[in-house]
């Protein structure tokens, strides 16, 4: 059993229940079947309450991510300057598809609708930092570097 | 040495600036300003110049520095006050555009409460509390402000309602869940003047006896999140939140990746710690919201102007603008143009005036613009004479929506904007109405069809009668609108479609099905870049493009140093 002792930095209260989530989304990287079972007891709710909240919301990751997690932005703008190319690039080269995290760990791919960068479009993120007025060789370079770079 | 007339150097470090390069800006400028005041601002608007630096001499002028690189080079130009690398805010930007809301962006430090009252901040709502909780209320209406999140009710006939109410605690809530793809007005005041969006609810919240404030933050802005965070502490310390004998609670939330809730109800549901499905209305919030307390929800940019309609009064606010639409509005302006960017602008200023002649797009290359993000309509360049105002882009099928509003080139399919608009909304619908839900996907399978070459005749009048009952059988304005992008697209580019579903062709050559690709040898240096770049190893030896392997990926055009590949319509290419 894993440790979810941090939970107690907030009140169990039904409304922090996202909030909840979004800690241990924050600690781990993503919500397990054991955390989701924590919660609910924490909240005095069922697990399948907490599941049913967690899945509405697109935030919420049921599997691990990598190391480093690579957030292709597919809002309006980065979509007519070409996130379908983009994606394919990124995808190409790791051999992931949107959603997977690749073998060792290292990388995972995912979409998300905005990042709010659309006049430097098509745009990308890995671990937060963005990339923007991506090419295919911007892309591969980026993604060399990370590995180049452990 | 630096330049001795340098006072003060800001450089614009909000998250689009952070993202054009502004970090190795900030950290030259750093290490060389020599005892010379480095500012951390926000967003002046013009994107396409970010990163970008404003200098401010001692005599009280202004210089611009635009797309500074992180080197020695162009942070030497700056610090030496050098003609290089300067930047002019555009002649038609500069005349068209009218800042007020964002008076403060990029001229103020966020974090700094000391920078915002310098600046007549909080002045607006110390006025209020001279005045009688109704009063401010009357200032309002008497504005003609109406809510700037897209649905343009009038902002102080909300406040009534929540102000008539008697219980024990009255919530209000901010919206800041702009999910709208391609809209980042709403980020870039929270990020670069948090106060003024905090001042605007102090003023609400004293109007209409609120208890309690929340801020639904997306949590893709964590920027704006610690900012807004930073400047409650502040208001906490200096007792702002202390008036009229309570005491107010404002609460960040972060959200949690759903576009729905953004729909009033369901962020409702999400406060509350549930799915954010919408409610059925009535009960309208402010008569049950929040855990059935009375709750009214603004905008982020509707907070965000009620300090200037308390500052300088609901008459001289309401100068500016149409008879229906007052004051002036935020527009992201993305896409197809030369100078994207944040720009405000009066109401009633026409999209010619705001496309052409602030975001610099060429007449001759513009199709259409999208306003209003995936709940609006595209409005063709033919009418380009309407005024933007709440109304008018209603009566085109369109809606003001938050301000998103993208630019479409000649050059872009309206059949592959509509799918990919539907693409989104049937992806977010949360399930609960079945119009909505299972409607919306029906119409992106249509849509998906179409593109892909398979479309029949029939689908436009289905998708036009599906359309119309979706709007009609949701409870939110999810669904109701979710149906406005292929409306919208089939009213006015009709032979897009019927090109697509009559004759199998896509003009703009976008719908990948629909499309090969072609080199001209006629122009060809044998470079073999292309055979290099080609994932798939679809270009023979020989420089052929065999389209029965080739994705349509576009790496050879790109990679094409001579411009011979290209783009030509489906069957006209070679297929091995």
């Amino acid at each position: 059993m894993g440790n979810y002792s941090y939970l107690s930095t907030i009140e169990p209260e039904s409304s922090n229940l996202i909030k909840a989530l979004q800690l241990v989304q924050a600690r781990e990287g993503y919500v397990s079947d054991e955390a989701i079972v924590a919660v609910a007891e924490y909240f005095s709710l069922a697990p399948v309450e907490v599941e049913g909240v967690l899945s509405f919301y697109a935030q919420f990751k049921r599997t691990k991510p990598g190391k480093y997690e690579i957030a292709v932005c597919d809002g309006t703008a980065c979509h007519i300057k070409g996130t379908p190319a983009v994606l394919k690039w990124v995808s190409g080269e790791l051999g992931i598809a949107d959603g997977e995290t690749d073998k060792d760990g290292f990388f995972s791919l995912v979409t998300v609708a905005c990042l709010g960068c659309c006049s430097l479009a098509p745009v990308m993120s890995i671990n937060g930092k963005v990339y923007g007025q991506l090419d295919r060789k911007k892309v591969l370079r980026i993604l060399k570097e990370y590995r180049n770079n452990g | 040495m630096a330049n001795s007339k340098i006072k003060v150097i800001r450089v614009g470090a909000a998250s689009c600036g952070m993202a054009a390069g502004a970090a190795p800006v900030l950290e030259l400028l750093y290490k060389k300003a020599d005892g010379i005041e480095v500012q951390e601002v926000g967003c002046l608007g013009h994107c396409y110049a970010e990163p970008m630096v404003e200098v401010i001499t001692t005599d009280g002028e202004s210089i611009l520095y635009g797309n500074v690189a992180g080197t020695e080079q162009a942070v030497d130009n700056i610090l030496n006050l050098s003609l290089e690398g300067r930047f002019t805010i555009p002649e038609g930007r500069a005349s068209k555009e009218l800042v007020k809301v964002l008076k403060l962006a990029g001229r103020v430090v966020p974090t700094s409460w000391e920078d915002y009252l310098a600046n007549h901040g909080y002045e607006a709502f110390k006025r209020a509390l001279t005045m009688t909780p109704a009063e401010v209320v009357d200032e309002v209406i008497k504005s003609g402000l109406r809510g700037r999140g897209g649905g343009g009710f009038p902002t102080g006939r909300k406040w009534s309602f929540l102000a008539a109410k008697q219980a024990p605690e009255k919530i209000l809530i901010c919206n800041a869940d702009e999910g709208d793809p391609g809209a980042f007005m709403d980020r870039s005041l929270m990020e670069s003047v948090p106060h003024q969006l905090l001042e605007g609810m102090l003023i609400a919240a004293y109007a209409t006896g609120a208890t309690k404030a929340f801020i639904y933050c997306r949590a893709e802005y964590p920027m704006a999140i610690k900012h807004l965070k930073i400047a409650i502490k502040q208001i906490y310390e200096h007792e702002y939140n202390k008036f009229d004998g309570r005491e107010l609670e404002i609460i960040i939330k972060e959200g949690a990746g759903a576009f729905v809730c953004g729909e009033e109800t369901a962020m409702i549901n999400s406060l509350e710690g549930k799915r954010g499905t919408p409610r059925f209305r009535p009960p309208f919030p402010t008569d049950s919201g929040w855990k059935g307390y009375p709750t009214m929800i603004n905008n982020v940019e509707t907070f965000g102007n009620v300090p200037l309609i308390l500052r300088e009064g609901a008459e001289a606010y309401a100068a500016v603008g149409t008879e229906g639409s007052k004051g002036t509005k935020l527009f992201a302006l993305a896409g197809d143009l030369k100078r994207p960017g944040l720009v405000e602008v009066p109401m009633g200023i026409t999209l010619a005036e705001i496309v052409f002649e602030i975001g610099g797009a060429n007449p001759e290359d513009v199709k259409a613009v999208q306003c209003g993000g995936p709940s609006g309509g595209c409005i063709p360049v033919e009418l380009f004479n309407t005024p933007v105002d709440y109304d008018s882009l209603r009566s085109l099928g369109a809606i003001m929506g938050s301000g998103g509003m993208i630019v479409i080139g000649r050059k872009r399919c309206m059949v592959e904007t509509a799918r990919y608009f539907l693409d989104f909304t049937h992806r977010e619908s949360c399930g609960k109405c079945t119009f909505c839900r299972v409607g919306t996907k029906r119409m992106f399978e249509t849509l998906e069809r179409i593109t892909a070459g398979k479309g029949e005749e029939a689908d436009l009048d289905f998708l036009e009668d599906l359309g119309n009952k979706i709007r009609k059988g949701s409870l939110c304005g999810l669904g109701q609108t979710a149906p406005n992008p292929v409306l919208a697209t089939l009213r006015y580019f009709r032979n897009e479609y019927l090109a697509h579903v009559v004759n199998h062709q896509c003009e703009a050559l976008e719908c990948n099905a629909l499309t090969d690709v072609m080199l001209d040898k006629s122009n060809c240096v044998k470079c073999r870049m292309c055979i290099k770049t080609c994932p798939v190893g679809a270009i023979s030896d020989d420089f052929v493009i065999n389209n029965n392997i080739c994705t349509r990926c576009n790496s050879c055009i790109e990679a094409c140093p001579k411009k011979t590949i290209h783009r030509v319509k489906g069957g006209e290419g070679v297929r091995l």
